[in-house]
């Protein structure tokens, strides 16, 4: 449910390192929490995102949540697909379902995050 | 099971009702068809292009042409494709869906109050406002607070009206504060009044018995606290057990105490916000007092006021003057929310209520909103868990979570589901403190059978979620229209019509 390759942050999102670009989504348990997203608000490439900032809102059958950034960086490329189909995040998270693509500033960033461990250890502590 | 099958074995109990694809309004009738012929011409014709010029019309509105046959069809359709209380079971927790006496649509239609005009001289229309007077007195003696504007329109409204009270009374003590506390089963409609405020929202976390963490609040309590938004009972339909700590300790900083009144109709004529130690108090008129609301409105949210805040409040307000009554402004007032008198026909209808019923009959109704949901609470206690599970008010608030863990059906799920049934789903996912949420309600009006059969039929929907969870993934079945993409069709909204070429329909 949490992939080992993966990096967390406390705010549900996961991130993968691909070089100097880190893909971002939500985890599976951020998924689960909301129910059905039905709409995802995604910023444009180009844009610079911060660390512990918002970079745009899911939306549920539930509420509306805002996604907050793991890092800080610049987007260099966006999920557009689940402008059409956002229910994709609830069926695949960790794969089609990314939200994100940044250029990091400092990958040093993506390894303090918690790996799959860890999170799953916190959200334990939170539910 | 194809979906077809489905819906052929299961919309027998609520029958399949007409599908919502007729034609437009717009697209029935002829050119030549009309409703209405217009008078002979009896003035002067004038030439439009010589009066108007350039602002003149280049072609005529594209307007409906359509007989008085085809209208009253059209508009019959659309509202058998609607639901309403006088449809059927409408158990929609927190908005408090009451049936709405007839009695009261007569008083609003009656022509001296509805062929009134606001700009009227006020010697000419002493009835209504002493019928706006009669609803302030009788809100002050439901709310315990002495001072009463009518003006703002609904409930969110009189909320920011309320705060921005409190916001003009500490401004005025020279100091307006920073932070408002705002507990975490409050309504949404909390934390946006305190941020439209201006003031900082600050949440404060509930206790095991569904009230204010009292501890908690102590801790966030200083003297930069404005207030204290609390809805008694909460929404967890819970009456809080330590009001009176709760609203003394608030004081004891300086900092007031604002009632969300969204659940006054639990308590009316048994215990007042006043007493309680309230400063400010909003009522919907369309929850309590039983005016028309659900699909927009129009609704009343009027604020009750301590001595302290009444020269604080909106106006116009109605006062006694020279033996008759007349439109008068308080003295510090924070201004106009609210064009002209408030939503009059609204304010007509609830003295009409609260006058045909009486005090004595507030009392009994509350009670018996009480004593409804506390009854359909002990029908489903054993196949719909409640957590905070005690005594509650007028509505409660189950978990569907178990269901969800057991067969993967979501709330979500039972909800349409009970469309099937012809009865509309109550509140789902809220609070947000409890799992899978479904918030019931289902107001003093209901029949002890009504009330049965509702939970005869959660019942059912739990065997048929376990014997096949897909047939409840995709009801309902036999609803006008089936699940809607409501998402986009708020943030991608189409509202207004163009001519096609005929192709879409």
């Amino acid at each position: 449910m949490y992939p080992k390759e993966l990096k967390y942050d406390r705010e549900h999102e996961w991130v993968r390192l691909d070089g100097d670009v880190a893909t971002i989504g939500i985890s599976d348990f951020a998924q689960d929490q909301l129910g059905e997203v039905v709409y995802v608000d995604l910023p444009s490439v180009g844009e610079a995102v911060s660390t512990g900032e918002s970079f745009g809102e899911v939306e549920s059958v539930k509420s509306v949540s805002e996604l907050f950034s793991p890092i800080s960086g610049e987007i260099v490329e966006v999920n557009e697909a689940l402008e059409d189909a956002p229910e994709t995040v609830n069926e695949d998270c960790y794969n089609a379902g990314w939200m994100i693509k940044v250029k990091v500033e400092d990958t040093a960033e993506v390894e303090a995050l918690m790996d799959a461990d860890d999170y799953e250890a916190y959200i334990a502590e939170e539910a | 099971m194809s979906d077809a099958d489905r819906i052929d074995a299961r919309t027998a109990e609520a029958g399949t009702r007409e599908p919502l694809t007729g034609t437009l309004i717009f697209e029935r009738g002829a050119e030549e068809s009309r409703c209405v012929e217009p008078p002979v011409l009896d003035v002067p014709s004038v030439d439009l292009e010589d009066v108007l010029g350039g602002h003149a019309r280049a072609m005529a509105p594209v307007l409906p042409h359509v007989t008085e046959v085809e209208l009253a069809r059209h508009y019959e359709h659309l509202a058998s494709a609607n639901f309403g209380v006088d449809s059927g079971f409408y158990p929609l927790g927190s908005c408090t869906m009451k049936y709405n006496p007839k009695v009261d649509e007569w008083a609003c239609r009656l022509p001296g109050f509805a062929r009134i005009h606001p700009y009227q001289p006020e010697e000419t229309v002493q009835g209504a406002l002493e019928l706006m007077w009669g609803l302030q007195e009788a809100l002050a003696e439901v709310a315990g607070l002495p001072a009463v504007s009518l003006q703002p329109a609904a409930g969110a409204h009189g909320e920011l009206t309320g705060l921005l009270t409190i916001r003009a009374y500490h401004t005025a003590n020279g100091d307006p504060r920073r932070r408002v506390l705002v507990p975490d089963s409050a309504h949404g409609t909390n934390p946006a009044t305190v941020a439209m405020c201006g003031y900082e929202v600050v949440q404060v976390p509930s206790d095991e018995r569904g009230g204010v963490d009292v501890a908690a609040l102590k801790r966030l309590l200083d003297i930069d606290v404005a207030a204290l938004m609390l809805t008694n009972p909460n929404t967890l339909g819970l009456f809080d057990e330590n009001i009176l700590e709760i609203t003394s300790a608030v004081h004891e900083v300086g900092a007031l105490a604002y009632c969300d009144g969204a659940n006054l109709n639990a308590i009316m004529g048994w215990s007042r916000p006043g007493d309680m130690g309230f400063d400010a108090l909003h009522i919907n008129l369309h929850k309590t007092f039983a005016t028309p609301h659900g699909g927009g409105g129009p609704g009343a949210g009027p604020v009750a006021v301590s001595d302290a805040l009444a020269p604080y409040l909106p106006g116009p307000v109605v006062a006694q003057r020279d033996g008759g009554f007349a439109f008068a402004y308080p003295e510090r007032s924070i201004g106009r929310v609210r064009s002209y008198a408030g939503n009059f026909g609204v304010l007509v209808r609830a003295y009409t209520y609260i006058r045909a019923v009486g005090g004595d009959g507030l009392r009994d109704i509350s009670g018996q909103a009480v004593l409804s949901a506390n009854y359909l609470k002990t029908l489903l206690a054993d196949a719909w868990p409640v957590p905070y599970d005690r005594t509650c008010m007028h509505e409660f608030v189950m978990s569907g979570g178990p269901l969800r863990k057991s067969t993967g059906v979501r709330t979500l799920d039972v909800a349409k589901r009970l469309l099937d049934y012809g009865i509309h789903p109550p509140t789902v996912y809220f609070p947000l403190i409890v799992d899978e949420a479904m918030m019931v309600e289902p107001t003093e009006t209901e029949s002890k059978e009504t009330l049965e059969r509702f939970a005869a039929v959660l019942r059912r929907i739990a065997e048929e979620a376990a014997e096949d969870s897909g047939l409840l993934h995709g009801a309902p079945y036999s609803t006008p229209v089936r699940r809607l993409d409501e998402a986009a069709a708020v943030k991608n909204a189409d509202v207004a019509w163009s001519p096609g070429d005929g192709s879409e329909r």
